[in-house]
C-alpha cells in the first residue's frame, strides 16, 4: 500500500468551552483524495485548519509523513512548506506581484534559487493559463484568475499534501468550472494527494477516493467515494445528500 | 530631599485648593461635553443630508476649528467676543463656549462616518418598508451608528479632559492654575515641592484619561475580533 | 495707527514664529516617528520587557496633557539637577507625547492587515519574521498613512502650547504683541493665518490619502 501521508489520531477540539471536534480520527494515504463533506458549521473547515496548525486543538495528535507533530509554531512552519493550502478568499498579496506571490514561499523559505523556482512557477503558471499575469498586481485580477494564482502559489512550494477549504464559495458560477478542473487535473496528472471541503457535489463526487462525513464536530462515516454517493451509510448522510439536491 | 518635599501637599488647605481647580475643571469639561456632545450629533445628521448648502456650512465649521490650535481658539473668543460683540463673559464660560464647539465640530464628524458606514442595503431594506426618513434615522441607522462611534466618541472626551489643561492661559482657576500658586506660595519652604505638585496633577488627569482611554480601546479590539469572525 | 500698518510692522516677527513652530513641528515629528516606530515594532515582536515598558510609556503619554508634561519638564526636573532650555523642553516632550500616538497609528496599521492575509502567509510556511517583512508590514504602514498624518497635524497643533514656557513660536509672538500694544484683532489675525498657511494644505493631503487608503489603492 502507498505510504501513508497524514494521520489524525484523537483528536479534539474545543472553543473556549463549545467543544467543536470530537475524537477525530483517519488517515491518508498518498495520492489519495479526500473530500470533507457536511452541514455547514459541521467543523469541516475548523479540521483542515487544524491539519496545517492555523487552528490549535487541546487533544490528540496529527502525525505528518509517520512523525507526530508537537504542535509549536515553529514545527508548524516547518510543517507548512510541505502542505499547500487554498482559501476561500484567496487573498493573494496585494503589495506583491502576481510573480512574488508565488515566489515568496520558494526563494524566502525555501532557499531555492531565484532563477530555478521562477522557471517552476511559470510551468505552473501556464498550466492554469495565465503565463501572460506574471508581473500583474493582484487588484487587476478577477475572482477566478487571483484563485488559479492561489493555488499556483501554495503547488510552487512543491507540497506533499494539499488542502482546499471551500475554494469556489466566494467565485461567481462562471469561474468555478476552471477552478476545479485544475484540481481535478491534479488529482489525476500529478497524483497530488489532497483534502478538499466543498459544497460543488458534482465536482466531490467525481473527484473523492474517499468522503468524509462530518456533523456536529463528528466523523459519521468514512465511505469510498463512489459508494457514499449511491449508497451513504448513515441515515444522516443520506438526508444530507437528498437535502443538497444535485 | 524629594520626600520632604512631597509635605507641601499636606500644608495647610493645598490639598483641598488642588481637588477644587480639579473640579472646576470637570465641571467646565462636563458641561461643554454635554453640549457638545448633543450638538454634535445633531450637526453630525445634518451632514448626511442631501442639502449642498448645509453641507458646505457645516464642513467649514468643522474644518475652522480642526485647523486652528485649541489655544488658538480660547484667545480668540476670549479676546473678540467681548469686543466685537459686546458679549463679557467670564473666562470659565468663554472656555465652556469654546470646548462645547469644538466638541460639537468633531462630534459631527464622528456621527456623520458612522452613519455614511451603515450598509447601503439597510438604508434601501429601511425605504423598502416604508420609513420615513425620521424614521429610517431613529430605528435603524442611528442605533447601527451609535456601536460604530462610541469608542471615538470616548476618545474624544479624552482629548476634551486633557484639552482643559490649556484652561489656564485665559486665567481659569483651573486644577494646573492653582498648582502654580501653590508652588509660587510654598517654594521658599519646599524647594522640590514642584516637583510633587505637577506630579499629582499629573497623576489627576491620568486617573482620568487612563481609564476612559482603555475602554474605548477594548471595545474596538472586541469590534475587530467580532469583525475578523 | 491703523490695521494694516500694525500688521506690516509685526511681520518680521511673525516670520520668526512662524519658521520656529515649523522647526520644533519638524523636529518634534520626526523624533515621534522613530519612537513610534520603536514602540510599535516592540509591541509587534512581543519583546519581554522592553515591550511591557514600551506600553507602559504608551499609557501614560497619550493620557496626559502635554501641557502638564511640559510644565513637568521645565520646573519640576531643574529641581533634580536635570535642566533643559525652553526649546529643548519644548522638543522632548512633543516627542514624548507623540510617540505614543504615532505607535497607536503603526499598531492600528499593524492590526489592520486582514487575518486571512496572515493565515495565507502562515500557510507557505514564512516565519514571523518574513511574515512581518513581505506582508504586515508592507500593507500595515500604508493602512497608518492616514492616522500618521493626522498625528502630524495634531502636533504641529500642539506646538501652540509651547507659549506656556515661553518659547517664541507663532502662538508666542502674537500673545507678546497683544500683550504689549493691546492690538488683539490684528495680532490673533495674523496668528489664525500662520496656522492656516501650515495646516490647511496638510489637511488637504490628508484628506486625499484617507481617500486613496480606504479606495483600493490597495484592495485584493
Amino acid at each position: 500500500m502507498a505510504k501513508e501521508v497524514i494521520k489524525v489520531a484523537n483528536l479534539e477540539k474545543y472553543y473556549q468551552k463549545r467543544h467543536v471536534l470530537h475524537e477525530i480520527n483517519f488517515s491518508i494515504h498518498e495520492g489519495e483524495v479526500v473530500t470533507l463533506l457536511g452541514p455547514s458549521g459541521s467543523g469541516k473547515s475548523t479540521l483542515i485548519r487544524c491539519l496545517n496548525g492555523l487552528e490549535p486543538y487541546q487533544k490528540g495528535d496529527v502525525i505528518f509523513n509517520g512523525e507526530k507533530v508537537v504542535p509549536t509554531e515553529k514545527n508548524w512552519q516547518q510543517i507548512r512548506q510541505k502542505i499547500g493550502m487554498v482559501f476561500q478568499s484567496y487573498d493573494l498579496f496585494p503589495n506583491l506581484t502576481v510573480l512574488e506571490n508565488i515566489l515568496l514561499g520558494p526563494v524566502k523559505v525555501q532557499h531555492q534559487s531565484r532563477e530555478e523556482a521562477k522557471v517552476n512557477a511559470e510551468r505552473l503558471l501556464a498550466q492554469v493559463g495565465l503565463q501572460d499575469y506574471e508581473n500583474v498586481y493582484p487588484r487587476q485580477l478577477s475572482g477566478g484568475q487571483k484563485q488559479r494564482i492561489a493555488i499556483v502559489r501554495a503547488l510552487a512550494l512543491k507540497p506533499e499534501l494539499m488542502l482546499f477549504d471551500e475554494v469556489t464559495a466566494s467565485l461567481d458560477p462562471e469561474m468555478v468550472r476552471g477552478v476545479l478542473n485544475i484540481i481535478s487535473n491534479l488529482a489525476q496528472d500529478s497524483n497530488m494527494t489532497m483534502i478538499v471541503v466543498t459544497h460543488e457535489m458534482n465536482f466531490a463526487q467525481q473527484i473523492a477516493d474517499r468522503v468524509l462525513f462530518l456533523e456536529d464536530g463528528h466523523i459519521l462515516e468514512q465511505t469510498k467515494g463512489d459508494q457514499f454517493f449511491k449508497q451513504p451509510q448513515t441515515d444522516r448522510a443520506k438526508a444530507f445528500l437528498e437535502s443538497m439536491d444535485f | 530631599m524629594a520626600h520632604s518635599g512631597i509635605n507641601v501637599l499636606f500644608e495647610g488647605r493645598n490639598l483641598i485648593r488642588l481637588f477644587g481647580g480639579l473640579w472646576t475643571t470637570i465641571e467646565i469639561a462636563a458641561v461643554a461635553l454635554i453640549l457638545g456632545l448633543i450638538l454634535g450629533v445633531i450637526l453630525g445628521v445634518l451632514r448626511t443630508f442631501q442639502n449642498r448648502l448645509l453641507r458646505v456650512i457645516l464642513r467649514l465649521y468643522l474644518e475652522f476649528f480642526r485647523i486652528i490650535p485649541t489655544v488658538v481658539l480660547l484667545f480668540l473668543f476670549y479676546y473678540i467676543l467681548p469686543k466685537q460683540m459686546g458679549l463679557n463673559l467670564l473666562a470659565n464660560e468663554v472656555a465652556t463656549l469654546v470646548f462645547a464647539l469644538w466638541t460639537a465640530a468633531e462630534m459631527s464628524d464622528i456621527v456623520r462616518g458612522a452613519l455614511i458606514s451603515v450598509p447601503q442595503h439597510q438604508r434601501e431594506s429601511g425605504m423598502a418598508i416604508g420609513l420615513s426618513r425620521w424614521q429610517l434615522y431613529r430605528y435603524v441607522l442611528i442605533p447601527q451608528a451609535v456601536s460604530l462611534e462610541l469608542p471615538a466618541t470616548i476618545n474624544l472626551v479624552t482629548r476634551v479632559i486633557k484639552t482643559t489643561s490649556l484652561l489656564m492661559l485665559i486665567s481659569v482657576m483651573d486644577v494646573i492654575n492653582v498648582g502654580q500658586q501653590v508652588v509660587e506660595a510654598n517654594n521658599q519652604k519646599y524647594p522640590t515641592g514642584v516637583f510633587w505638585v505637577y506630579g499629582i496633577i499629573f497623576v489627576m488627569y491620568f486617573a482620568i484619561d487612563y481609564p476612559l482611554s482603555w475602554w474605548a480601546k477594548r471595545m474596538d479590539k472586541k469590534r475587530l475580533e467580532r469583525a475578523n469572525g | 495707527m491703523g490695521s494694516w500698518q500694525i500688521i506690516q510692522q509685526s511681520l518680521p516677527l511673525f516670520e520668526k514664529g512662524f519658521v520656529l513652530t515649523l522647526w520644533l513641528s519638524f523636529v518634534g515629528i520626526i523624533g515621534s516617528i522613530i519612537v513610534g516606530l520603536i514602540c510599535s515594532l516592540l509591541k509587534y515582536f512581543q519583546v519581554p520587557v522592553l515591550g511591557r515598558l514600551a506600553a507602559i510609556y504608551v499609557e501614560i503619554s497619550r493620557n496626559t496633557p502635554l501641557l502638564v508634561q511640559l510644565f513637568f519638564l521645565y520646573y519640576a526636573f531643574p529641581v533634580f539637577g536635570f535642566k533643559l532650555n525652553a526649546e529643548m523642553c519644548g522638543i522632548v516632550g512633543l516627542i514624548f507625547l507623540g510617540g505614543s500616538y504615532m505607535s497607536e497609528g503603526f499598531n492600528g496599521g499593524f492590526d489592520g492587515v486582514s487575518k486571512t492575509q496572515v493565515e495565507t502567509g502562515k500557510a507557505i510556511g514564512l516565519s514571523r519574521l518574513q511574515l512581518a517583512r513581505y506582508v504586515v508590514f508592507p500593507q500595515g504602514f500604508t493602512l497608518s498613512v492616514p492616522a500618521l498624518a493626522a498625528n502630524i497635524i495634531f502636533l504641529i497643533k500642539e506646538t501652540s502650547i509651547f507659549t506656556v514656557i515661553a518659547i517664541p513660536e507663532l502662538t508666542n509672538t502674537a500673545l507678546d504683541l497683544i500683550g504689549m500694544y493691546y492690538r488683539s484683532n490684528e495680532y490673533l489675525f495674523m496668528l489664525v493665518i500662520g496656522y492656516a498657511i501650515i495646516l490647511i494644505p496638510l489637511s488637504i493631503i490628508l484628506t486625499i490619502l484617507e481617500k486613496r487608503v480606504r479606495y483600493g489603492t490597495f484592495g485584493n
